[in-house]
């Protein structure tokens, strides 16, 4: 039973770094609509520049910083270059765009600052410790309180400020959201700038955990299920359908994997997430979609 | 899967008529590229034909299905990779245990069950769209190659379950040399592009852009939406999978489920986007295009720096490119580089402008 409970926790806190990641992709779709195929690039662009910052000799608060305003720069320049000429293109256009952004920022990042593995050390031991009956890695702990206290900054953000206002009103309706006179392009840059945060967040836990390389472009891959569980438009939704990303796919690879022979934690998610589409597409908390004609 | 082997000739004659110019028939245009293609051996060496033009082929066949249904019908899918890979599982499955049938026809069978697997993963597409119909693509990405790596079955239980081609030959002739498989991929991909080029001015066509431009308008006008993208699934897996057995049996010679990963489905979508969605023409465009493309950035680099850039760095900057055009060719002119040539040829003006029509008759 406690090797049961130890799966499903673990499973659980590795779902919240899935929902880190995922928490990217809902505040760029909330705000303008676009899938960004581009938010795994984005997490290696701001990890690469931490670790080689740090690598230099800089301070972990310089470093952060610095790393910050790189993260910053790309949104206003990604808001200008890309996004401005392509308002009012298919949804299909944006995301294949920003499948060509992700190029641009995965070969741009490795180009400037190699492609080789770093290992990136946060002060945090990654070894398990003992709650109660069960082992529990520190760093995915570590990982769910920053998910926590970055949904807890982000949900203040949206309810308290003017710009988390505009920005609902932008996600609830953009026509009248215009009408009103809320700046749609600033608003995208300072969307696409927080979500660059997000992923710095998401870039150092995942670095910390894998070491910062190429692979961390991957953990789209892992998010996509998430989203489609929690609902696109939900930044709760995007932490519910981690933990239930994470749990299940954890459980299946220990229960699963030996009636099928393998790893089978390569599609599970993916399996599950499909389950999810047949029955309620519009995922947990996501809004429904009205299509009008 | 009535709409592939829908007669050939007498639409496209049809369609000449109409057209009133006996010159620039699709399926003609076709021919002659492919006898010019048939002589190219003449003069280009074995390089050239295993590394240049066999992939070329292939890929711009694996365009062509991605592009029936996305281009066509608006149904986006990663999965190419998967299907490219049922289709060559497949096929090397029925040439290892049924020896008796001709290439041909294995090759078929391969294409028939890699449609199958289509359909069973296009099926989620009528209840959803967009990015959800991504996911559920993705989901075959990576169930299906997760599947060929996990059961030695499908690769007849070889160390690392890797696949060879088994001896290629067709009518006592053996394809196995760079000249017999280049035919038989230029043969394959020539009489697929005539066939695609009827189906998607076929009735058959005309539903799936009908379905792109508005489902709901479609089903009004009484176009059986559910079957024609499930259609549209059978007929672009089809493709997919006998792209993958040439990808693998003419191309690589030897191959694993790895070869046919997400980057192969990303690769074949850079075709479409490139060389155009909508647009048969268009996929040869782009699969010469990023095949050629790295080639060339090494030469120039090469001759420019020596040997001072290693080639980790040209790859990124060779990503780069590949990544500011795509998103330069979606802001300037979405329907491809295609489109790009017809506009220049436009403005020249010496081309007569029927092929224009012609081409635009398919655009979105």
């Amino acid at each position: 039973m406690s090797f049961f409970l130890e799966t499903l926790v673990g499973g659980l806190l590795a779902g919240v770094m899935y929902a880190l990641v995922a928490i990217g992709f809902v505040l760029i779709y909330k705000a303008s609509g676009v899938f960004n195929f581009a938010q795994g690039a984005m997490v290696l662009c701001a990890a690469l520049t931490f670790v080689t910052l740090r690598e230099q000799g800089l301070s972990f608060l310089t470093a952060l910083a610095i790393a910050l305003v790189v993260m910053v720069a790309l949104a206003i320049v990604v808001e200008r270059i890309v996004l401005r000429p392509l308002i009012n293109r298919p949804p299909l256009t944006l995301f294949m765009a920003t499948l060509g952004l992700s190029f641009v920022i995965e070969g741009l990042s490795q180009f400037l600052m190699g492609a080789s593995v770093h290992e990136l050390d946060l002060g945090i031991v990654d070894v398990p410790i003992r709650i109660g009956p069960i082992l529990i890695s520190q760093l995915d702990l570590a990982a769910a309180a920053s998910a926590g206290v970055l949904v807890l900054a982000l949900s203040l953000l949206f309810s308290r400020t003017r710009i988390g206002i505009s920005l609902r009103a932008i996600a609830d309706d953009p026509q009248a959201a215009l009408s009103i006179g809320i700046r749609l392009p600033s608003l995208w840059r300072i969307v696409w700038g927080v979500a660059g945060v997000v992923s710095i967040v998401a870039g150092l836990l995942w670095g910390a955990r894998q070491g910062v390389q190429f692979a961390l472009t991957l953990v789209v891959l892992k998010a996509l299920p998430v989203l489609i569980v929690g609902g696109f438009t939900s930044i709760g939704g995007a932490i519910a359908g981690g933990f239930i990303i994470g749990a299940s796919e954890s459980l299946a690879e220990i229960y699963l994997s030996p009636l099928l022979g393998g790893s089978v934690s390569n599609w599970f998610a993916y399996a599950v997430a499909l389950v999810f589409l047949l029955i309620r597409p519009s995922g947990l908390f996501g809004e429904k979609a009205v299509e009008r004609v | 899967m009535s709409s592939v082997t829908e007669p050939t000739l007498p639409l496209s004659a049809i369609s000449a008529r109409r057209f009133g110019d006996l010159h620039w028939t699709p399926a003609r245009a076709v021919l002659i590229g492919a006898i010019a293609l048939a002589f190219l051996p003449l003069f280009a060496g074995e390089y050239w034909l295993n590394a240049v033009l066999i992939p070329f082929l292939v890929m711009s066949l694996a365009g062509i299905g991605l592009n029936l249904l996305m281009g066509y019908t608006g149904l986006a899918s990663l999965g190419t990779g998967a299907f490219m890979a049922v289709g060559t599982y497949a096929t090397y499955n029925f040439l290892l245990r049924v020896p008796e049938l001709p290439l041909p026809i294995s090759l078929v069978f391969g294409g028939l069950i890699a449609a199958g697997a289509g359909v069973v993963f296009g099926l989620p597409s009528l209840r959803i769209k967009g990015f959800y119909l991504l996911a559920t693509t993705l989901a075959a990405q990576f169930f299906l190659e997760w599947l060929f790596n996990q059961y030695g079955w499908f690769s007849n239980y070889s160390t690392s379950n890797s696949i060879s081609a088994p001896r290629l030959a067709f009518l006592g002739r053996d394809l196995t040399g760079p000249l017999g498989r280049y035919y038989l991929t230029l043969a394959t991909a020539a009489l697929l592009t005539i066939v695609a080029i009827n189906i998607v001015r076929s009735q058959t066509g005309r539903n799936w852009m009908a379905i792109r431009d508005m489902d709901t308008a479609a089903a009004v006008i009484g176009i059986p939406v559910a079957a024609n993208k499930l259609l549209a699934f059978a007929v672009s897996s089809f493709y997919c999978g006998i792209a993958g057995a040439l990808w693998a049996f003419a191309y690589l010679g030897t191959v694993d489920a790895r070869s046919f990963n997400l980057d192969r489905s990303f690769q074949v979508m850079f075709v479409i986007i490139i060389g155009g969605m909508g647009s048969i023409a268009g996929n040869f465009v782009g699969a010469a295009f990023i095949l050629l493309l790295p080639i060339l950035i090494d030469h120039l680099a090469g001759s420019a720096f020596g040997n001072l850039i290693e080639a980790g760095q040209l790859e990124n900057l060779q990503k780069v490119l590949f990544g500011g055009l795509i998103i330069y060719l979606l802001i300037k002119e979405p329907a491809g580089l295609t489109a790009l040539f017809g506009t220049l040829r436009r403005k020249l003006g010496f081309l007569p402008r029927r092929a224009d029509a012609l081409a635009h008759s398919s655009d979105q």
